[in-house]
């Protein structure tokens, strides 16, 4: 790596794109850092030079080229059309982008590391799951649709192009859902909601990945000589009641079919994005294992799941049940200090 | 004076004189007459308790409740005019207690009622209440919840198991108290009420959790999934099984499956094919012990006598039972029979003294998976041969 390092970070048009541009761009090692997206990013961008390119076309080989760009972080992978237009424009942006961009960088003798930023939704979301999935495992239910099917496809090209670059350092950062008070994504926009509409009968686990633990962990691979897929998450799940409970907000139980009609009707209304493996997910929940986080890429987030989401949290006021805690939490103050678990195990011998 | 003339009887359905914030017009204007109507209706308040000798006892709590009620016994002219209207709201009991009273008051009541250590107990559930409101309870990685299993699964479970089936336990020392084991066990009785009596017997006699590995079709059902996740099931499929084992959990299977559970009556205590021998590789790929479990008494709660084949295809489960009672009883027919319960867990069988690729040999595997099925049905003949009844 030494001394003029060159990194080109795709996706910087997003917040949590710059910000990681940014980051690196401080790292003393780091001569250059070029970001590159179709839409300039919004907010100070520090001394990252933008370039204005879609990786769709093959400007980005010349880019990489000109650039001598040693290390591609591939950032740009969107989970929904938002602003960006249709599903179609979507799956043109996620599998087209990803393909001309490892086209370049197969084509470029400078590319030394590349690191993917992809997603724990690769596992799908089903009742047949395994309670923790490992990086070895696959989806019980290949993905038909939308985001999951666009990762998977996004994954086997990059499969592909390891196998064709063996000398290039390829790491895939299977990062569970990115929470914290900056993102803005279709599940902080569903824990956003005022009234949280759940489906009836089920309780989802949840994984949650901090976002200054997301820029940790891309640094972290940036920087260090390890290549493989991981899971990337925060120690611990919640479920799904748990944290509806944890924000304080009324939870509105009620058959999938209606949740994803309700779904539909809040994306109409561009309240939150819902999309169907969301439903999935949060009817099923999905837990992956971090221990090849920990042990061969040597990384640990600084929250855990819980903490993250409080962090999440700290910044949304209360709707709703927040009248209960008061009344018991006056009641508890009148009350001895309890001490717990003594009394649980002989309950359980009695 | 137009008013003086309608107003001394009744109040022609309007809301009777009184019910606003001040007194009527009619009553300020006949203020001096006052006395005469109000005498009039107490006149007709007061002969009561002498005719009737229970309206006496009527009477005085009327009075304590409503302080405003004592001036029309004695009805003076002065005060009847000026005294502020007495609404229906004033006169309820339970408006003027707040929150807090309440709570003393429930909480006076229990350390009457239990003793000095009423208050930490309850100072206890409190907490555990709003652990549950606050959702600051903790769940392991499967989606356990411990506390909700200890305190309302168990504590619901226990009475079922202990004065229902009278569940009698043998060799509860073969089950290991640190590390992971694997408990197999027969599967019986229609719907998997043996399971949770298992769950709850190895708790009582050993204060570990047996963590149930469930079908998938456990886990797509609402409700029931949720519930079987949160008192520690899983899904009965290899990677689970070996990840609990290694995590040095005591977990529980049932390789019989919907075969053993939904079979015939005429069958009973026949063990069904022990699934694939998956449990069995799980416990040799992890080293762990295998403890064979015999339930005798679970056959009989629900007897199967028929099945709806067509109709189960329909719903998608396994099968639709035709017990004695259900469904001609309806809901009624759904009670178990109290049959009496034996619970025998078997000697270890272990697992570790076998070599590496042992889990790799299907015909070890089956030759464990036959050892572990022949224990457990030579059991089940000699338990069988002990019982004296089936209810006792």
């Amino acid at each position: 790596m030494g001394i003029g390092r060159v990194v080109l970070v795709t996706g910087v048009s997003r917040d949590l794109g710059r910000r990681f541009a940014r980051a690196v761009a401080e790292d003393p090692s780091v001569r250059r850092v070029i970001g590159v997206d179709v839409t300039p990013p919004r907010g100070d961008a520090g001394s990252v030079s933008f370039v204005r390119a879609d990786i769709r076309s093959p400007v980005i080989a010349k880019v990489i080229a000109k650039e001598n760009v040693d290390t591609v972080v591939h950032m740009s992978v969107i989970s929904t059309p938002g602003t960006s237009g249709g599903r179609n424009t979507m799956k043109e942006l996620n599998v087209i982008g990803t393909m001309q961009l490892l086209a370049a960088c197969q084509k470029a003798p400078s590319v030394q590391h590349l690191v993917v930023k992809s997603t724990t939704t690769v596992y799908g979301a089903s009742s047949r799951d395994p309670a923790m999935f490992t990086e070895g495992m696959e989806p019980r239910r290949g993905a038909r649709f939308g985001y999951a099917k666009d990762v998977a496809e996004i994954e086997g090209y990059v499969r592909g192009f390891a196998r064709r670059r063996p000398d290039v350092r390829t790491t895939v950062l299977r990062c569970a859902n990115v929470i914290g008070p900056h993102v803005v994504s279709p599940l902080t926009s569903y824990f956003r909601l005022p009234v949280i509409p759940t489906v009836a009968g089920f309780d989802a686990r949840l994984q949650f990945l901090h976002e200054d633990d997301l820029h940790d962990v891309l640094t972290h691979a940036v920087n260090v000589d390890v290549a493989g897929v991981f899971n990337v998450a925060g120690e611990g799940v919640l479920t799904l009641k748990q944290a509806v409970r944890r924000l304080q907000r009324p939870a509105v139980p009620m058959p999938g079919a209606a949740v994803g009609r309700v779904g539909s009707l809040l994306r109409s209304a561009r309240l939150a994005e819902f999309s169907p493996e969301q439903i999935g997910f949060l009817t099923y929940g999905r837990g992956v294992d971090t221990t090849r986080m920990r042990e061969v890429l040597g990384f640990r987030p600084q929250f855990t799941t819980a903490e993250a989401f409080a962090d999440f949290g700290r910044s949304m006021a209360p709707t709703g049940g927040g009248r209960t805690v008061r009344l018991l939490g006056r009641w508890a103050h009148s009350l001895p200090t309890p001490t717990e678990h003594r009394h649980l195990g002989e309950v359980g011998r009695g | 004076m137009g008013d003086a003339e309608i107003i001394p009887i009744g109040t022609r359905g309007r809301p009777g004189r009184g019910s606003g914030p001040r007194p009527s017009a009619a009553s300020r204007n006949l203020a001096g007459g006052a006395s005469s109507v109000r005498r009039s209706t107490a006149a007709r308040s007061v002969p009561d308790p002498l005719t009737d000798p229970r309206a006496d006892r009527r009477v005085h709590p009327g009075r304590e409740a409503s302080p405003a009620e004592p001036t029309t016994a004695g009805a003076t002219s002065e005060t009847a005019p000026a005294r502020a209207a007495t609404t229906t709201r004033e006169r309820s009991a339970l408006g003027g207690i707040v929150v807090g009273d309440w709570l003393a008051g429930f909480q006076h009541a229990a350390t009457e009622l239990f003793g000095d250590d009423a208050e930490m107990q309850l100072a206890r559930f409190l907490a555990f209440l709003r652990r549950r409101v606050t959702g600051g309870y903790v769940i392991d990685e499967y989606g356990f919840d411990q506390e909700l299993t200890q305190r309302f699964l168990m504590a619901a479970l226990r009475p079922i198991a202990q004065k229902w089936f009278r569940i009698e336990v043998i060799g509860a020392d073969n089950i290991p108290q640190a590390g992971g084991a694997l408990v197999v066990s027969n599967h019986s009785g229609t719907i998997p009420l043996d399971g949770l009596m298992t769950m709850t017997s190895i708790h009582d006699q050993t204060g570990r959790f047996l963590r149930p590995l469930g079908a998938d079709l456990i886990f797509s059902m609402p409700v029931v999934s949720s519930l079987a996740r949160k008192s520690g099931a899983t899904l009965a499929c290899a990677e689970d099984a070996e990840r609990m084992l290694s995590g040095g959990e005591l977990v529980g299977v049932w390789p019989e499956g919907f075969k053993g559970i939904g079979k015939p009556y005429a069958d009973r205590y026949k063990l069904q094919r022990f699934g694939r021998g998956g449990f069995v590789s799980a416990a040799l790929r992890t080293g762990v012990p295998i403890v064979p479990l015999s339930v005798v008494g679970a056959e009989e709660i629900y007897p199967l006598v028929g099945n709806l084949p067509s109709l189960a295809r329909l719903l998608g489960v396994p099968y639709i039972p035709i017990t004695p009672f259900f469904p001609l009883l309806g809901p009624l027919g759904l009670v178990p029979l109290p049959s009496k319960w034996l619970l025998e867990f078997g000697e270890p069988i272990r697992t570790d003294d076998f070599d590496e690729g042992a889990a790799d040999d299907p015909m070890l595997v089956f030759d464990v998976t036959d050892q572990v099925r022949e224990t457990i049905q030579q059991t089940l003949y000699r338990l069988l041969m002990t019982r004296q009844s089936v209810f006792r």
